[in-house]
């Protein structure tokens, strides 16, 4: 076991190089929705339980039922509605499961990227070969359903090994070449994209997905009310925004039908998108293109400006 | 492509990786693909507001988890024990009182012992002629997947038969205490002539289970006052606006959509006192304003099934 996951080194967000995203925006502003299936009766894993009670743990499996029967096209239609296309973090197996889902977001040209197969399958337990194998099913299921070489992994219920950023680039390469298997959002380290060290050297970069923004961590684990959720989400993208003035900034909504769209949320997140997209130098966009974007303009840049600070350190 | 792993103990097996979900309790369906709903009078939105009467046994067994609001001290916890049985003998008569200045229909969740404890209250709900659940035996008899099916059989029996009893009533609805089921719960439930569920929160309107003659009736956990108030720590004010903000989005959604339900889980040993029961009446207040209609769990379902059988509406 490592004090440090060595995947990037110590680097001050005062003094970095410029970022102005395409046409001179300030801010990229994504919008991450997390489709995701959690299986009934998952296979027990000895590091972590998938529900707390015994099975048929029905309350937990029924809400995130919810979100596949009833939220996902709320919230849809309200990211519709003020143009956003959502990156999706995918629960692969939801291909299988419910490809209209799929089909719908297909047809508005939404990104998907790999959340794993099920959010009740972790990576913890799994030899290198088998996080290989799942990491390769996830991404040619995604292939298969919709077409698109996977750029971006979330682990499956940000369950972890030493290996599985460099996994998830060495399969995209494997797959697709450069074109797949770029970008993270398992880390939150930083609110700019950061080229992520790999032991493949791949250009590969983090992009910032906030922990503090998802609705998830704001709504069960914060027990944060609706209402403040929404000023959350705007003071979160005021002092982004503003600060974007200096370099580019990122800001992105991770959020879960189940939460997000239930009746008594939607107000809170429809007002704080209306807000966010009212502003004249947001990018709206998807997580792809905010990490092709930052590999093609800016990741030479940042190496050299990591490695110079690198040296002012020691 | 990667080949399917067929070895049963491998953590990449998936043998339910398929189409719909991956279990045969219901069918799986979006809520906007289902035809619209229409409900009496045109009204859009229905509201069922369900009062819990129930009974935390002190000597809780615990099995297989702490019911949620029971005992956490030592025995005797006489603290948890007597503060629940605030909302039975005094929190439940302010909440009566609101729901019947704003007329509003309440059902009411029973825990069978209260039933039997408590010939005043079951003799009230006589008099008031409300709709009466089932909500298990006591807040403490855990319906879960490790129980012998005929030890549950015998529980589920005893609960419904004598609430039926008790109340006079035909009582053809459920709640399980804490919501837990086993994998028969469903079945001993339509063998003892239970019509709809409660338990299940996938959902916003009712649907079919694949068990012949049982429904699911969604009664919404993040709505709940417990679930609010007393799991998430929110103020009472919030717990109004979430309640206002949820019902104004469902009958947004009912004009394009139609009919939406409303579902209000409430406790009165928690919005029965006196600090919380004005944040109740603001709450009936501006829904009794609204184009609801107010019904009980049956009737809502009944309206919702009629439709069902004359090919209007599919489960």
């Amino acid at each position: 076991m490592k004090a440090d996951p060595s995947f990037y080194d110590y680097w001050p967000y005062q003094d970095r190089p410029k970022i102005r995203w395409p046409n001179g925006k300030k801010l990229a502003f994504w919008v991450a929705p997390n489709i995701e299936f959690y299986e009934l009766n998952p296979p027990e894993n000895p590091h972590r339980k998938a529900w707390p009670q015994p099975y048929p743990a029905i309350q937990g499996y029924g809400i995130r039922d919810y979100g596949n029967r009833v939220g996902h096209q709320r919230q849809m239609a309200l990211l519709d509605k003020y143009g956003i296309r959502g990156s999706i973090s995918l629960s692969t197996a939801l291909c299988e499961h419910h490809p209209e889902i799929i089909q719908m977001c297909k047809d508005r040209n939404w990104e998907f990227f790999s959340h794993g197969i099920y959010n009740t399958r972790y990576t913890y337990g799994l030899s290198e070969q088998q996080e290989r194998d799942m990491i390769r099913d996830s991404m040619e299921t995604i292939y298969r359903h919709t077409g698109q070489h996977c750029a971006g992994y979330l682990a499956p219920a940000l369950s972890h090994s030493e290996l599985t950023l460099d996994l998830f680039a060495e399969v995209g390469t494997e797959l697709f070449g450069n074109d797949a298997g770029f970008y993270t959002c398992d880390l939150f380290h930083d609110d700019q994209p950061t080229p992520i060290k790999l032991r493949s050297d791949k250009r590969f970069v983090s992009i910032p997905y906030s922990l503090e923004m998802n609705d998830t961590i704001a709504y069960v684990v914060n027990k944060v009310e609706p209402r403040r959720y929404g000023q959350m989400l705007k003071d979160n993208f005021d002092r982004l925004y503003q600060e974007g003035e200096e370099s580019g900034t990122i800001m992105c909504i991770p959020t879960h039908n189940y939460q997000v769209a239930c009746p008594h949320r939607m107000k809170a997140f429809e007002e704080a998108l209306d807000y966010i997209t009212s502003h004249p130098d947001v990018w709206v966009t998807t997580g792809r293109e905010i990490a092709d974007y930052y590999r093609e303009h800016y990741y030479d840049a940042a190496l050299a400006d990591i490695s110079a600070k690198l040296g002012a350190n020691k | 492509m990667t080949d399917k792993v067929t070895d049963p103990n491998s953590p990449l097996h998936y043998p339910v990786r398929r189409y719909g979900m991956d279990h045969d309790l219901y069918d799986w369906s979006m809520l906007t693909d289902r035809p619209k709903v229409q409900w009496p009078n045109n009204k859009p939105l229905a509201v069922w507001v369900n009062i819990n009467l129930e009974f935390f046994p002190l000597n809780q067994k615990g099995v297989p988890f702490k019911v949620p609001g029971g005992m956490t001290m030592p025995y005797p916890d006489l603290r948890h024990y007597s503060l629940r049985d605030y909302g039975n003998r005094v929190g439940l008569f302010r909440i009566l009182k609101a729901l019947d200045k704003f007329n509003i229909t309440p059902t009411f969740a029973v825990n069978t012992e209260l039933a039997i404890r408590t010939p005043y209250l079951v003799q009230l709900l006589k008099s008031r002629g409300n709709e009466v659940l089932c909500h298990g035996w006591n807040m403490d008899s855990l319906h879960h997947g490790k129980m012998d099916r005929a030890d549950e059989s015998e529980l589920i029996s005893r609960s419904v038969n004598q609430l039926r009893e008790l109340t006079g009533q035909a009582v053809t609805g459920w709640l399980s205490p804490a919501r837990n089921q086993s994998q028969n719960t469903l079945a001993l439930l339509a063998e003892n002539g239970i019509s709809y569920c409660a338990d299940w929160v996938n959902d916003d309107m009712p649907y079919r289970f694949k068990q012949d003659g049982l429904w699911a009736m969604p009664l919404s956990t993040e709505l709940e006052d417990f679930y609010i108030l007393g799991n998430n720590l929110h103020s009472e004010t919030a717990y109004v606006d979430q309640i206002n903000d949820a019902c104004d989005f469902l009958l947004q959604e009912a004009a394009t959509q139609g009919g939406r339900m409303l579902t209000l889980n409430i406790h009165p040993w928690l919005l029965g006192q006196p600090h919380r029961i004005q944040y109740f009446e603001q709450i009936l207040s501006r829904l009794s304003q609204q184009p609801i209609w107010s019904a009980s769990a049956s009737d809502i379902l009944q309206a919702f099934t009629a439709q069902q059988a004359a090919g209007t509406v599919e489960s």
